[in-house]
């Protein structure tokens, strides 16, 4: 079989209640050989846990742990999806750049740019909260998700 | 004024602009043209240098006239989008500044809070053209009867709007730091405990005023870009201030000079000029503005030539010295070790940030550097200077 690269994404995934005490995140490893590195985590007891995580694998692999925690009932939010910068508000400004802690927003030197790579993005929400020109949007790990957002 | 010696005339530029023979370069590129050629052939070489500043510019705001009602109306109260406007003027002017917010903004009551919508957003959604909802209550008087008034305008339906900003375009700027061990939210973005993050606010080797440290060429009637169109210097801005400490180059390096400035917002390109939300400090208005500087003489082309590495600004502590109004430097760092990503401070190594935009900035000083190019710009020879300090400069 022909052998494919390994690629990263970050997730968001979103326990509810009647899921939150079950051990679920461990069979990422064992069954779909997925290597996943904890970037923050929320648990309100007896109502919601939230867990951000960086999942390492083959594409195929992560495309069934993915289906596997959905038949688990875990919420799961790809973050790369969810965070959105709005180009006709940016102005480049770079205030977003002074909270980023993953460079998902960094600046290109030579140009002065603001760089957005959403696939380093963990949805801490930091970005929205800096931007005085309201351009970035999206989820975050305590903040409520937009229905609207999940539709699309 | 008289002291600064002319060697090329407002007037020979002028009539070379004309001609389309004026030779027109962005304040970068001349940064290059005299770290290459020097200080002498930039002189005979450049005419004008353009330059541009994209940032937070807090004391603006804009004189509107909504036009007389019928019946007639003295506001004595106005509001925009419910953005509480002056209205301390005659019948129908008033004054939104950039700062006001909406009526129950929950301000700070969480900290730190959005400050989602003011007069900022107001100027930014006239200049788009977007509509607006006009309020305005009056108490009645026999010539002025009519007491409330409300309608949904555009700017096309103001009689007047004018962009008026006592303080703009400050010369240089601090570096901001938090040596407090809490997270603080201000206007200089938001602030990271022991000095974990730094972040500044100026263009540096482009920005207006540090090209012309001593104000020989910009006083009331300078024309300048302002936010898409040709606007004005009217005067020297609030707390302008050429007593500052200078380099041996002669440029600021702290806060200095400031400029008034004025211009048609029905002119204006929205953008250029936008609305902002500062989380935890307040509304304030991103201004963008650029400004012609006629090289008159060596000196001119000597300090339009100063780069980021010879261009220093103070680092503040924004944790506990700068609310308690008693700020002291923690070190000077250069705008080029700025934009490199991070400073060294009291031993420390700091990731930096900017707060106004380089980018704009650059796309300003070309846009009037190409108006000025396509003979649709003359300079305006400043009728009444700003007050500066005796320049020690000489270039032999």
């Amino acid at each position: 079989m022909e052998e494919r690269k390994s690629i990263s994404i970050n997730v968001l995934l979103i326990f509810n209640q009647k899921i939150m005490y079950k051990p679920i995140i461990y069979r990422l490893a064992g069954d779909f050989d997925i290597v996943f590195n904890v970037l923050e985590a929320k648990i309100l007891p007896k109502q919601e846990g939230r867990i951000i995580l960086e999942l390492q694998g083959k594409e195929e692999n992560l495309q069934r742990c993915i289906e596997y925690l959905k038949n688990e009932q875990v919420q799961v939010e790809i973050l790369a999806d969810k965070m959105h910068r709005d180009d006709s508000r940016c102005i480049h400004c770079g205030a977003c750049t002074a909270v980023c802690r993953t460079d998902a927003l960094s600046i290109n030197r030579a140009t002065m740019e603001v760089i957005f790579i959403p696939e380093k993005c963990v949805a801490c929400g930091l970005c929205i909260m800096a931007c005085p020109m309201k351009a970035m949007s999206g989820i975050a790990i305590d903040k409520d998700i937009d229905n609207e957002t999940i539709a699309q | 004024m008289e002291t600064v010696p002319i060697k090329k005339t407002y007037e020979e530029i002028n009539a070379r602009i004309k001609k389309g023979e004026a030779v027109v370069v962005t304040a970068e590129e001349m940064v290059n043209i005299v770290k290459r050629e020097g200080v002498k052939s930039a002189f005979k070489k450049v005419d004008v240098v353009t330059t541009g500043t994209f940032g937070a510019m807090c004391s603006s705001g804009a004189f509107l006239n909504f036009g007389h009602t019928t019946p007639r109306m003295k506001a004595t109260k106005v509001w925009l989008n419910d953005v509480e406007a002056y209205g301390g003027l005659a019948a129908v002017d008033c004054y939104i500044g950039a700062t006001q917010v909406q009526e129950d903004d929950p301000l700070n009551k969480v900290h730190p809070g959005k400050f989602q919508y003011g007069g900022g957003h107001v100027i930014e959604d006239l200049i788009a053209g977007r509509p607006v909802r006009l309020r305005a209550k009056a108490y009645g008087t026999d010539c002025y009867p009519l007491r409330e008034f409300e309608k949904t305008i555009t700017i096309r339906d103001l009689r007047n709007a004018f962009l008026y900003n006592p303080r703009n375009c400050y010369q240089n700027y601090n570096c901001a730091v938090n040596c407090s061990k809490k997270t603080i939210y201000t206007y200089m973005g938001i602030l990271r405990p022991h000095m974990a993050n730094a972040t500044y606010s100026s263009a540096g080797q482009l920005s207006p005023l540090l090209k012309d440290p001593y104000y020989w060429t910009i006083g009331t009637g300078t024309k300048i870009f302002l936010a898409g169109s040709v606007g004005v210097v009217t005067w020297q801005g609030t707390q302008h201030s050429p007593n500052c400490i200078r380099g041996e180059n002669g440029i600021p390096k702290e806060g200095a000079g400031t400029i008034a400035v004025t211009g048609d917002m029905k002119q204006m390109n929205a953008r250029y000029i936008r609305g902002a939300s500062i989380t935890g400090y307040g509304c304030s208005l991103f201004v963008g503005i650029g400004i012609p500087i006629p090289i008159l003489n060596e000196e001119l082309a000597y300090f339009t030539g100063i780069g980021d590495e010879e261009i220093f600004c103070q680092v503040i502590d924004y944790g506990n010295d700068y609310p308690l109004g008693q700020p002291k430097s923690l070190g000077e760092v250069s705008y080029a070790q700025l934009k490199s990503g991070q400073i060294h401070i009291l031993g420390k190594t700091i990731p930096t940030a900017p707060l106004s935009s380089y980018p704009m900035a650059r796309e300003i000083a070309c846009k009037l550097k190409q108006w000025i190019q396509d003979q649709k710009f003359t300079l305006g020879i400043p009728q009444f200077p700003l007050p500066t300090i005796p320049c020690t400069i000489t270039i032999e």
